[in-house]
């Protein structure tokens, strides 16, 4: 009934808008078509005006309101190169914006129809066309130049001393797996996968995969100053990385390995004062649409410092511990079998 | 070119030759209504099955936005009216996660494909080509008929597909597998992606039957006298809207059959090391990212289909309610078909972080960058255009010079995201949605609006009112802008797309009350797209009458047919163009215009 109601309303609305637009047609016919078109004509120049008048100041307002949350701060090195060169790129187009805009209302606003104006039969000119074939050229080649010397820094191999995590993504949350004592992650297989006691495959013929560790909560801890490379893979649909304090993104698609690396240069304690937020956390956002929880893939990351991380990965069980919890197990001695049961609770599946 | 025998083929050649004889085809036999309104083969109705498909197409993707932006302002609130239109998908009135998606990609769906590429080139090709190259019809009635019934059902399969018990496709209008092929990955993978994959095979069909027809038509049945540089910039326009088209929709056709194929019949196209809903699946060697690649070879020349038919009737507006002659007209079609060259060389620009090589990567930059160009060399000739004319700001025109700020404004984005050092951030955020909502999406749609306006007398003998015009201009024209600057901004900051709820997320929930502001923004303007196709069709029977032959004062042929012309266009012989069709000049008798049926006056330089 409600919805027959407004149904109705809207209708009769433009019922009323319409006899009135169609009233003012006949009311301008009578009081002579030619005049009351003139005066239109001189009112619509006025509100385009106005439009970009009003529209300039719009502008400043959203960016009055949007400035400190537009851009979260850079949180690594190639991080701080991308804002240089995004603040290029906007000064570039910014002046190409209102240069632009202005020039199309100026010309609206003072080439409305006139009686007294005859136009300019003005069909061509080589040397115009020219010149904004060039500039245009120029900038573009000048962006294209920037963009490049900060793609290669951003996709260049990563330093041979760099963290190796590896996070694989399924639906809907993260995978993360450290290598462990012997600083190598094992083979994986996708056959092998098991919910119950085998999330990511782990192949345990090989024996680097005994100390791995895998975390489900998708909370990843990294050492700030130190480079960290992500090996990144999807168990089921493509899923993606996407680290917006770091300004690097990466798809993770199953059947194929594809990475990143960064270097945190901000702890997340030292975040939470510069952003004066107590609740800030770095986050990892899957970027690319992969079923009806990808709202609710996130990740975090914890930016900490050296021994901070030393003393978190010492608490940490191997995974081959957790999943196999027989004394016997290899790798895994009997110190670390004593949690190995509370968090194989923890981490059962949903 | 021959005038006799134009149209070969198809039972009513006959009909028109009686036509192009000199006689009233309606005085010999009153063609039956199924020939004449439903299985039409004459251009103009068409053209007008196209529109009127388009705009029940427009209106059902609209509100599907609408009802998103519902649970994306207010993701709090229950909105019952939305259980009446969507039921269990509503259930309380507030949008499931799985129908949300649904939503998200049937509203991308249908506003690319069945509304601003068929709805607009279908339309528009349909109506202009044959008018102003000079043409009793196009060069195969019958096949152009075929394209519109194609069309028609490809739109029932997706309108089928949203009433289907697990609903319609929901990964997104690109459709990635493997969250697409494999039924476990979501609800939308299942019956609802079969009908969404059938669909789209079938508006291939149509796509290529209409633009074979349009190339044709183009190339062979011009009048005489109307050589390649005297056609209006709206044709070269939709000449290289219909050469995207034939180039890529093929490509796009093989990636939905290898999908359909990897769905059904066990292969492994796009499928490799999977494990879902608690198994192993037996795919191993395909490529994921193979689907993105043949995607994209359509997708990427997809939004140069949708944009050029805008740029072709813009220019047009532009000149006509200038009184000017469009400023540097080679240069025009120079850079369209620069555009639409570079348009089959960029589509790995979508794909910066799929793990592609990065040195693939950089020459993708560049050649994508390249396109600001000839994009660039637009704009000014447009600018340069209105430069001491004599402008009449009739709806028409407004949303010609609103296409331009449009075009201005979502191509200057499109350089940060072409960059892919800044693209590596702003990928897959609502920056990516400002971006080509504004450039291809609203610009597009200011094209075609202004594009109805302009040929509305032409299609139904009556004229739009204007004051309904002009509202509809200022505030969708306004809304716009409301609607896509500010989340600019949330992309900068990473806000990703295809999010049902960002409460949870600590970078993100800071945006909500600007995400509100945006739905109700959005309520607004779609309320007064209804009321444009309120005047649309209120106009059809109860518009201001149309008069003069001419009554823009335009120089081109359409405008020299009778008021409601029948099927074959002119009366007597078609016309001959002596002339450019951008003479806005002193033609001697006060006019300030010279048509382009004029004979060039003795000492008078051709163009």
């Amino acid at each position: 009934m409600s919805g027959f109601i407004i149904t109705s309303l809207i209708i009769l609305v433009f019922v009323i808008i319409y006899q009135i637009g169609k009233a003012s047609e006949y009311a301008a016919v009578l009081r002579g078509e030619k005049k009351v078109n003139a005066q239109v004509n001189r009112a619509i120049a006025f509100m385009l005006l106005a439009i970009f008048v009003l529209g300039v100041w719009g502008i400043w307002v959203c960016h009055q309101y949007f400035q400190d949350k537009m851009l979260p701060v850079a949180a690594c090195d190639t991080g701080v190169n991308y804002d240089s060169m995004f603040r290029v790129t906007i000064m570039v187009t910014g002046i190409v914006f209102f240069l632009t805009q202005a020039v199309l209302f100026w010309f609206c606003f003072k080439y409305q129809a006139s009686e007294k104006r005859t136009t300019f039969f003005f069909a061509h000119s080589n040397k115009l066309e020219l010149i904004w074939t060039t500039i245009p050229a120029i900038a573009m080649a000048v962006l294209v130049a920037i963009g490049l010397k900060n793609w290669m820094q951003v996709t260049s191999p990563a330093p041979a001393e760099a963290t190796v995590i590896e996070i694989v993504g399924k639906q809907f949350n993260w995978l993360i797996r450290y290598p462990g004592a012997d600083n190598e992650l094992g083979k994986r297989d996708f056959r092998k996968i098991n919910d119950a006691n085998n999330v990511l495959g782990l192949d345990w013929t090989d024996p680097h995969n005994t100390d791995d560790i895998i975390a489900q909560n998708g909370e990843m801890h990294v050492v700030v100053g130190k480079p960290v490379k992500l090996i990144i893979g999807s168990r089921d649909v493509i899923h993606d990385v996407g680290l917006p304090h770091f300004r690097m993104k990466m798809d993770a698609v199953p059947g194929i390995t594809t990475t990143l690396w960064f270097t945190p240069t901000i702890t997340s304690d030292s975040m939470k004062l510069i952003t004066k937020n107590p609740d800030f956390v770095y986050e990892i956002a899957c970027d690319q649409l992969c079923g009806k929880g990808h709202y609710a893939m996130r990740g975090t990351i914890i930016v900490e410092t050296q021994a901070q991380y030393n003393k978190w990965m010492a608490s940490q069980p191997s995974y081959y511990a957790i999943s196999n919890p027989q004394p016997a197990a290899p790798g895994a001695d009997s110190t670390k079998a004593l949690p190995v049961a509370d968090s194989t609770k923890a981490i059962s599946m949903k | 070119m021959n005038k006799e025998g134009i149209i070969t083929g198809g039972p009513h050649a006959a009909h028109a030759h009686d036509s192009a004889a000199g006689h009233h085809g309606h005085e010999h036999h009153e063609q039956h209504f199924i020939w004449k309104y439903i299985f039409s083969q004459d251009h103009k109705m068409i053209s007008k099955q196209f529109l009127i498909t388009g705009i029940i197409w427009a209106i059902i993707g609209a509100l599907f936005s609408v009802f998103f932006r519902f649970q994306l302002g207010f993701p709090d609130t229950a909105f019952p009216i939305m259980e009446k239109f969507l039921g269990e998908w509503a259930k309380g009135g507030k949008l499931s996660p799985e129908f949300y998606y649904a939503l998200v990609t049937m509203h991308g769906t249908i506003l690319v494909f069945f509304v601003l590429t068929a709805g607009l080139s279908g339309t528009f090709a349909n109506l202009l080509i044959p008018y102003q190259v000079g043409a009793r019809d196009m060069a195969s009635p019958f096949m152009n008929m075929l394209s519109y019934w194609f069309f028609f059902a490809a739109s029932i399969c997706m309108l089928v597909s949203l009433f289907v018990e697990t609903g319609p496709a929901s990964g997104g209008w690109t459709t990635y597998p493997p969250l697409s092929a494999l039924k476990e990955a979501s609800l939308g993978s299942g019956i609802g992606m079969d009908l969404w994959l059938l669909g789209m095979a079938l508006f291939v069909v149509s796509s290529l039957l209409g633009g074979l027809n349009y190339i044709s038509t183009v190339l062979n049945m011009r009048t005489k006298g109307m050589t390649m540089t005297r056609l209006p910039l709206t044709i070269w326009a939709l000449l290289f809207t219909a050469v995207l088209g034939v180039l890529s929709f093929p490509v796009l056709f093989s990636g939905v059959v290898l999908l359909i194929f990897d769905r059904n019949f066990g292969t492994s196209f796009y499928l490799s090391e999977i494990f879902i809903g608690g198994k192993a699946l037996p795919h191993i060697g395909g490529s994921a990212i193979l689907y993105q690649h043949l995607f994209w070879f359509l997708g990427h020349p997809e939004v140069y289909i949708i944009m050029l038919p805008g740029m072709g009737m813009a220019s047009e507006v532009l000149s006509t309610n200038s009184r000017k002659p469009i400023f540097g007209y080679f240069a025009m079609v120079i850079s369209l078909i620069g555009i639409t060259v570079l348009a089959f060389v960029v589509w790995a620009h979508h794909m910066f972080v799929t793990g592609m090589s990065p040195f693939l990567g950089s020459i993708f930059v560049l050649l994508t960058l390249l396109i600001a160009v000839p994009s660039a060399v637009k704009v000014f000739n447009w600018l340069t255009t209105i430069w001491r004319g004599n402008l009449r700001f009739n709806p028409a025109m407004l949303f010609a010079l609103g296409f331009v700020s449009l075009f201005i404004s979502g191509g200057l984005t499109g350089i940060f995201l072409g960059n892919s050092a800044l693209d590596i951030h702003l990928h897959d955020t609502y920056f990516v949605i400002a971006h080509f909502h504004i450039v291809m999406g609203v610009s597009a749609f200011f094209g075609m609006f202004a594009g109805v306006y302009h040929w509305f007398p032409k299609m139904y003998g009556r004229f739009m009112n204007n004051t309904l015009g002009y509202i509809h201009f200022f505030i969708t024209f306004i809304g716009a802008y409301l609607i896509f600057w500010p989340m600019h901004y949330e992309g900068i900051a990473g806000m990703p797309r295809r999010y049902y709820d960002y409460s949870a997320w600590e970078s993100f929930k800071q945006f909500q009350s600007i995400n509100g502001f945006i739905s109700i923004v959005a309520l607004v303007v779609f309320l007064t797209q209804l009321l444009f196709v309120f005047n649309y069709i209120v106009s059809i029977y109860k518009g201001r009458k149309m008069t003069t032959l001419n009554p823009w004062g335009s120089t081109t042929l359409e405008w020299t047919t009778p008021i409601l012309p029948g099927h074959g266009n002119w009366e007597g012989e078609i016309p001959e163009v002596y002339r450019w069709p951008y003479d806005y000049k002193d033609d001697g008798n006060g006019n300030d215009f010279i048509p382009q049926t004029t004979p060039l006056r003795p000492g008078e330089e051709s163009h």
